[in-house]
């Protein structure tokens, strides 16, 4: 080691610059998200929590052809169906087990009436397994909640598909 | 106040209400202060790194430790099957009493100390190498690798560097001619061309001032010498088998114990409850403001190192402490008392 290294050394010449840099950076503006109250652009094919549409009629557009529940590669999906009172095919059941759901978005892909869809929410943890379950009152109460963000962003992507 | 409570309770139960009172009033502040100090500890490692740290609780999160203490106090208490259970217990209780009773010495004020003892400097460090004990016997009591080896790492390396330590404090304790606190913060009025108050701005002892700075950190387990808590190979060293409030009393010692070394460094070095200068109007502040600036700008520099250096390996950090430090401060040693001879320091003085 020659003299200049080991002066430099007890000097602490390095210690000292390397402390000024992070000083310097102390004051630089942060570079994250201020999350729960900030929070960062999402792409309209977003896929997060799932919901049932209506027409803008109030019928349910689910028309239980189970194109979903086959096409779904994690078997999340459980549909039951009947015919109702006015002869028109409507679902009696309609499962998602989020905790299986992988949010790979066949199932809003398969769907030709555009019933289900995955919205721009991805905040909807609980506190137990078992909210997770969803059923169908859930997510037509998904669909009314967020209608507005789900109808913007399918036709902000309609033109792609 | 001890005259009051005797006049009122007698002789020896007032002594002792007066006492109890005192060591409340030193006590419940110094972990107040800690409680902030994780804090600014945080929020200053984020800033560093661009991030905001705890930021939702309360105005800018300043609420955060309390919000954290009061989640380990409702977490369970876990003891491992193998665990020694009396030494596991104790190992705890042993840091944060010790951390706690350093405290008593420190002058927050001109005559503001609980236990004016003579030899206050070698109290505190007595009491910060008793230190050592709490975090080898949890170790040891844990019954499990991780927090054996930190054990292991952090008795050798706190046994090292109180050795660099001692001899610093030596170097002061030459200037000073006293081991009590009061008298080494005195003795730093206007010490330096009569308006600098502080042993940091004198030459001879400010290389001093860095080693006892970076021994400090060594001793107090703090980047870049973590090595006893290295989470990436320890996981959390001697903390790993500790859960609610047997860990919070283990992370409250470690903090009042940096708190300390910040206390210390500010009282040996930055003129304790002194101005930094001899000037008139900044005696209208109260001296404990004067140490409480100081404590806090010393512990802003323990959280500007944590977020600037990376971890020592071990061989460095005994190659420094044993083959760096030792020789340095005890060739400084030598210099110091050298040149006090030499320049009539002690002509009149009670050497």
């Amino acid at each position: 080691m020659s003299l200049m290294q080991a002066a430099k050394s007890m000097l602490l010449l390095e210690f000292i610059r390397g402390h000024l840099l992070t000083f310097r950076y102390m004051f630089r503006p942060k570079s994250t998200l201020n999350y729960p109250y900030e929070k960062g652009p999402i792409s309209p094919r977003f896929r997060g929590e799932h919901a049932l549409r209506r027409y803008p009629n109030g019928e349910e557009r689910c028309i239980a052809c189970k194109l979903c529940e086959a096409v779904c590669p994690a078997l999340a999906i459980t549909i039951e169906a009947e015919p109702r009172a006015d002869g028109s095919r409507r679902t009696t059941r309609y499962d998602i087990d989020m905790t299986k759901c992988i949010y790979c978005g066949l199932c809003q892909e398969a769907c030709p009436v555009d019933a289900i869809v995955e919205g721009p929410n991805f905040e909807f943890a609980t506190e137990s397994r078992e909210e997770l379950m969803y059923d169908k009152d859930k997510l037509l109460a998904n669909g009314e909640r967020w209608e507005r963000a789900i109808a913007a962003n399918l036709a902000a992507d309609a033109p792609y598909r | 106040m001890t005259a009051f409570f005797q006049g009122w309770l007698g002789e020896g139960f007032g002594w002792f209400v007066a006492h109890i009172i005192l060591i409340l009033l030193i006590a419940l502040p110094v972990m107040l202060i800690m409680a902030l100090s994780t804090w600014m500890d945080r929020k200053v490692w984020a800033a560093m790194q661009m991030r905001r740290g705890p930021n939702v609780v309360g105005p800018v999160g300043i609420l955060q430790p309390f919000a954290d203490g009061l989640k380990l106090f409702l977490k369970e208490t876990i003891v491992p099957s193998g665990a020694s259970k009396g030494v596991f217990f104790i190992a705890p209780m042993i840091t944060f009493v010790l951390a706690l009773v350093a405290w008593s010495v420190i002058p927050f004020d001109a005559g503001w100390v609980l236990a004016d003892i003579n030899v206050g400097l070698l109290f505190i460090f007595a009491v910060s190498s008793l230190g050592v004990y709490g975090i080898v016997m949890s170790g040891w009591a844990s019954n499990s690798k991780y927090p054996f080896l930190g054990g292991l790492r952090s008795a050798a390396q706190m046994v090292s560097y109180e050795v660099s330590i001692g001899l610093v404090i030596i170097t002061v304790v030459l200037y000073a001619s006293s081991f009590n606190l009061t008298d080494i913060v005195e003795s730093q009025r206007g010490n330096m061309f009569g308006f600098l108050n502080g042993h940091i701005f004198n030459p001879l002892l400010f290389p001093m001032a860095i080693v006892f700075l970076i021994s400090a950190l060594a001793e107090t387990n703090r980047p870049p010498f973590d090595l006893p808590e290295a989470e990436a190979e320890l996981v959390a060293g001697y903390q790993v088998e500790y859960s609610s409030m047997t860990f919070a009393l283990f992370f409250l010692g470690e903090y009042m114990n940096i708190l300390l070394m910040c206390a210390l460094a500010s009282i040996l070095f930055l003129g304790g409850y002194l101005p930094p200068f001899d000037w008139e109007p900044l005696y209208m502040v109260p001296g404990i403001v004067w140490l409480f600036l100081k404590i806090i700008f010393m512990f802003f520099i323990f959280a500007w190192v944590k977020a600037t250096v990376p971890r020592y390996r071990y061989d460095q950090l005994m190659r420094l402490g044993w083959k760096i430090f030792l020789p340095l401060s005890l060739f400084w040693v030598a210099l110091v008392s050298g040149w006090l001879v030499f320049s009539g320091h002690y002509s009149g003085g009670p050497a």
